[in-house]
């Protein structure tokens, strides 16, 4: 029985976020005259929003397979099951993400930056002039307008510092469900110092050695939060934080690390209901509404 | 006069006893999590390599991220003035010296009597120390000393995008489902590799001889990428490469009597 156990235990993926999809159930597309779908392929994560005239209607959020063609599908797919409409409805498709020219049924590729800032126009509203997108595998820092048009960007996909796939990683080694990382590492008496290696390479040893020294999980977690937020901060300082302030991607989700982070930045940032994680995706769906009402979709 | 270095570094922690410059006995053990043991452990294991008694010993220079670690230590040498006695102690016409260790990466420009110029340093990403290779292994499921070896029986050049190690994991492992060749892929590796460890050295010139020292240096794949990032047809390698920083140190505590 033991050896049973130990078994679930090496294999448990602590790393692993839960997939979810979802659909308006008030919005009718049967009269719609623009079906369009933002399909948004990232390094780690996929998402497909579904726009019925330039509404959100549905979406599907899940993990990155092997290659990009078959994530869109899959992820398409799976935004599909959440509602009753035929694949064969949609009007315009348009790709965006790290994957973005790997989408085989996309009618053109837009940048993921150009998406995250009309998304997060969309999710948190016209007031938003700063988006932070921290996504797998990059940190973007952009100023856009009250249309969600970018005026100026900073991006680094160079480094795991500071990214949703660094955090996967202490989750995998701290062994904490990466749901969980960010109520537990409040769970201490006193806040620690940062971790102090910037590299998550060197981190991971760091933190082993934390352990080793009778540091508690929670203790590490809020160590190792804090240097994301000063990692993720230092972007930001560099282009400067006008409000409004909203943070999309996974990373929005961990208070871990956002509220770590948001006294340094010293503004409130934006809530909402939606899946920060869409943000690029939806994005996608309104730029193909636009596209299709200026008559400039599919011929 | 006899005279002992130690570097105790991220991994391994080396001991060189050193008689009126000549090596007369070392020892090499993992430095794990207890510094002390591992400087004690190699001294012990050098001592009875070299024959001779503790007590025989007339000073230590230490090196190494560890070299606090270090007891009755006589000299503490930095990184770079160890790299640079040593390269020039093996050979003479050494001008650029690198040293890969596991969690950093050197280059140091010396003069014909072994004095520092110039150097440059990571200890800050580990897609530039010997970590990285050891990562990738990893994910290939490969036993680091097999990578080498492999790598240079490829003649495919797959470029790498990834920098960071924890991405080019991902993309390792998105290799292998692409059911590219494993030994392309460690060909790959050891070229992403020395194409950034190159571009350090070249920050800080490449100048006649160059010198490779640390335990990378035992990594034919790696050499191999060297040797072709650089265009040189030879890199300089001491036999055991992974002693270079304990030469060092003890080649100065003996200067310095």
């Amino acid at each position: 029985m033991a050896e049973v156990n130990m078994a679930e235990a090496t294999e448990r993926e602590f790393w692993r976020w839960a997939e979810t999809n979802w659909s308006n159930p008030e919005i009718e597309w049967r009269d719609a005259q623009y079906i369009t779908v933002g399909i948004d392929v990232g390094s780690v994560s996929s998402q497909a929003v579904i726009a019925v005239d330039g509404k959100i209607y549905a979406y599907g959020n899940m993990r990155t397979g092997s290659n990009s063609p078959d994530s869109a599908r899959d992820v398409l797919a799976f935004a599909l099951e959440a509602t009753d409409l035929p694949a064969d409805r949609m009007n315009y498709c348009i790709g965006t993400g790290y994957g973005r020219v790997n989408v085989p049924f996309a009618d053109r590729s837009i940048t993921e930056i150009a998406c995250h800032a009309r998304g997060a126009n969309f999710i948190y509203g016209p007031e938003v002039r700063t988006v932070l997108d921290v996504g797998g595998q990059d940190i973007k820092a952009i100023q856009c307008d009250e249309k969600g048009k970018v005026s100026n960007f900073l991006m680094n996909d160079k480094c795991a510092a500071g990214t949703g796939r660094g955090m996967e990683v202490f989750a995998d080694l701290l062994g904490v469900p990466i749901g969980e990382v960010g109520d537990r590492s409040f769970e201490v008496k006193e806040e620690p110092e940062a971790v102090s290696s910037t590299c998550v390479v060197y981190a991971k040893s760091e933190a082993t050695g934390l352990l080793r020294k009778g540091w508690t999980t929670e203790e590490v977690l809020a160590a190792y939060c804090r240097a994301m937020a000063e990692r993720i901060y230092s972007l930001l300082e560099r282009i400067g934080v006008a409000p409004a302030f909203a943070v999309t991607g996974g990373l929005a989700k961990n208070r871990g690390v956002m509220d770590r982070l948001m006294p340094m930045v010293g503004l409130e940032r934006q809530q909402t209901e939606w899946d920060t994680q869409i943000a690029g995706a939806a994005g996608a769906a309104l730029f193909g509404y636009a596209l299709c009402s200026k008559g400039k979709g599919r011929q | 006069m006899i005279v002992a270095g130690i570097d105790c570094g991220a991994k391994n922690t080396k001991t060189i006893i050193l008689k009126e410059g000549q090596i007369i006995g070392k020892a090499s053990v993992l430095t794990g999590f207890d510094q002390q043991q591992a400087v004690a452990q190699s001294l012990e294991q050098a001592l009875a390599a070299a024959q001779i008694d503790r007590s025989e010993i007339e000073a230590i220079g230490g090196t190494g991220s560890g070299k606090e670690s270090i007891p009755d230590l006589d000299s503490s040498v930095n990184d770079i003035n160890a790299m640079a006695r040593a390269a020039h102690y093996f050979f003479p016409n050494s001008r650029t010296v690198t040293d890969v260790g596991a969690e950093e990466g050197r280059a140091v420009k010396i003069d014909e009597t072994g004095a520092v110029i110039d150097f440059a340093i990571n200890e800050k990403c580990a897609a530039g120390a010997g970590a990285f290779i050891e990562a990738m292994g990893r994910a290939l499921e490969v036993p680091l000393e097999e990578m080498g070896p492999m790598a240079l029986t490829s003649g495919q050049e797959i470029p790498m995008n990834a920098q960071c190690a924890i991405f080019a994991e991902s993309e390792v492992v998105g290799l292998i489902h692409t059911k590219t060749e494993i030994k392309d892929i460690s060909k790959a590796i050891h070229d992403a590799m020395a194409s950034r460890i190159v571009s350090m050295i070249r920050r800080v010139g490449v100048n006649e001889d160059v010198v490779m020292l640390g335990g990378v240096g035992r990594n034919p794949g790696f050499v191999e990428a060297m040797r072709r990032e650089l265009e040189l047809g030879k890199i300089f390698i001491p036999v055991e490469p992974e002693f270079g920083a304990a030469v060092g140190a003890a080649m100065v505590v003996a200067e310095q009597d």
